[in-house]
């Protein structure tokens, strides 16, 4: 027996067409996810006791199940509450709402590392509490915050594997299809590894470059 | 008859179940220097905070230059102002920290133009002009493209000082304005508050520099346990016979070169 890439590479195009819904999920997702993360952290720290308590329900629930079964639930449960999602809106939707979970944390924890005095000396100057946020606090926490982002931003990158499982038309669903198709599985499954691998390895790259970038202050 | 710069009126302020400050009545006037003095734990920074709204008073208010302060009384209740009243109340107020608080992420020139910029609307070229005059007012205007992480600790506390008065407050707060610098650079920082109060700036300090209280203060506030023991002039304050709490607190200062003042 010998592995024969010829016939999975000649579907090249294909494979394209499955990488890109795959990078365009990973990024909408994982943007999304990060907006919607900062916000709820933001909510938890400024909103009051209230907002602090209903908030953590979903992010400890988000946080504490399987991805698979989350994205299960949105696609195969969500009918049953009215909530009827094409596979990929459903991919995003999951993503996005797994990401915020862990974002959220992340940004919790980078609220907490600005020195309370930071935000002080700019209500002080007359800053309201939005521009402290958007010019103290986010700037501040921002290289505290890069390493953990980007490896929740590679994870997420893996975990969209899983919305194959969904029928969403991405990158694992499409080498799978032609795996089965060519009677070369396991050839399939190395390419998606390797792919999955340079994705991975390209995101981290942009993350060191982003930290080389940000540090320039701290001296 | 000239309005005080800051009324405080019966302010209490309670973390938990310990008074920190116990029914503290003062006047600060305008033009002068006032001296904040005491032990740690007296309550002195929690009054100076008070003052700037970052602590909010349990009972009492505090007036600046006759304008409530974050709270008022109305109808026997006490309401809190919208954050826009509190930001025009506040205005007025300049507040130097023990640490600081520079914004590590921006350069000298970036912390003092910043409020210009962002609370005041003025463009980038016009904010940092203003704020270029302001570092050369403090002697830091060759240091105005670093970073706070390139600068000492009496050069930080200057910027943080031309930072507070770029936004011609009229009334400046020093929180222990040099504890946590070495006493070389202690120097530098009180030489430029020596300015400020020599050009009439109203100013309220908590220190420990006794030396700087007895010579540039106009009048000097002793709190103890959360209490305003007493305030009146300096030579008042300090010539014998004392009140023996202060006899005692400023025996602990000896070995610290305030022999001066015996």
């Amino acid at each position: 027996m010998s592995f024969d890439f010829a016939v999975i590479l000649a579907k090249g195009p294909a494979i394209l067409a499955g990488l890109g819904v795959t990078v365009l999920i990973w990024i909408a997702g994982t943007l999304l996810g990060a907006v919607l993360g900062f916000l709820v952290a933001t909510a938890r720290r400024y909103g009051g006791r209230l907002a602090d308590l209903v908030l953590s329900v979903p992010v400890e629930v988000l946080r504490g199940t399987p991805f698979l079964v989350q994205i299960f639930l949105l696609y195969f449960g969500g009918p049953y509450i009215g909530l009827r999602l094409d596979p990929v809106a459903a991919g995003l939707l999951g993503l996005t709402l797994y990401g915020a979970a862990y974002y959220a944390e992340i940004f919790r924890a980078g609220f907490q590392s600005v020195p309370p005095g930071h935000s002080e000396a700019a209500q002080c100057v007359g800053l309201t509490r939005f521009q402290t946020i958007l010019h103290v606090q986010l700037p501040e926490m921002a290289l505290l915050v890069l390493p953990p982002s980007m490896n929740m931003a590679v994870i997420l990158l893996k975990e969209t594997a899983l919305l194959s499982l969904i029928t969403v038309p991405e990158m694992t669903m499409t080498v799978q299809a032609i795996g089965s198709q060519q009677y070369a599985f396991v050839e399939a499954l190395v390419v998606l590894a390797l792919v999955y691998w340079a994705l991975v390895e390209f995101a981290n790259l942009l993350g060191r470059l982003a930290e080389r970038r940000l540090s320039a202050y701290s001296a | 008859m000239t309005q005080p710069a800051i009324s405080v009126r019966n302010v209490s302020k309670r973390f938990g179940e310990t008074l920190v400050l116990r029914d503290i009545n003062l006047e600060v006037p305008r033009g002068q220097v006032s001296c904040l003095i005491g032990p740690s734990g007296s309550g002195k920074s929690t009054l100076l905070r008070c003052m700037a709204f970052l602590e909010e008073a349990t009972a009492g208010t505090i007036e600046i230059e006759g304008e409530a302060l974050g709270v008022f009384e109305k109808d026997g209740k006490r309401r809190r102002q919208t954050p826009a009243e509190l930001r025009r109340t506040r205005s007025k107020i300049g507040m130097v920290f023990q640490q600081f608080n520079l914004w590590p992420h921006m350069t000298a020139l970036g912390n003092v133009s910043m409020a210009l910029r962002r609370v005041r609307g003025l463009s980038r070229k016009a904010a940092e002009d203003r704020a270029m005059a302001q570092l050369v007012k403090v002697g830091l205007e060759e240091r105005a493209g670093h970073y706070p992480s390139q600068l000492s600790g009496g050069q930080q506390q200057r910027v943080a000082i031309a930072r507070a008065l770029a936004l011609d407050p009229t009334i400046m707060l020093f929180d222990e304005p040099t504890s946590a610098l070495d006493p070389e650079l202690t120097g530098e920082v009180l030489n430029v508050m020596r300015t400020l109060a020599d050009e009439g700036m109203t100013m309220v300090v908590v220190t420990h520099e006794i030396g700087f209280a007895a010579s540039v203060g106009n009048r000097v506030c002793f709190l103890d346990h959360g209490q305003l023991l007493f305030h009146d002039t300096p030579e008042t304050v300090f010539a014998a016979p004392r009140h023996p709490r202060l006899e005692q607190f400023l025996d602990t200062y000896l070995d610290r070169g305030a022999q001066m003042l015996r």
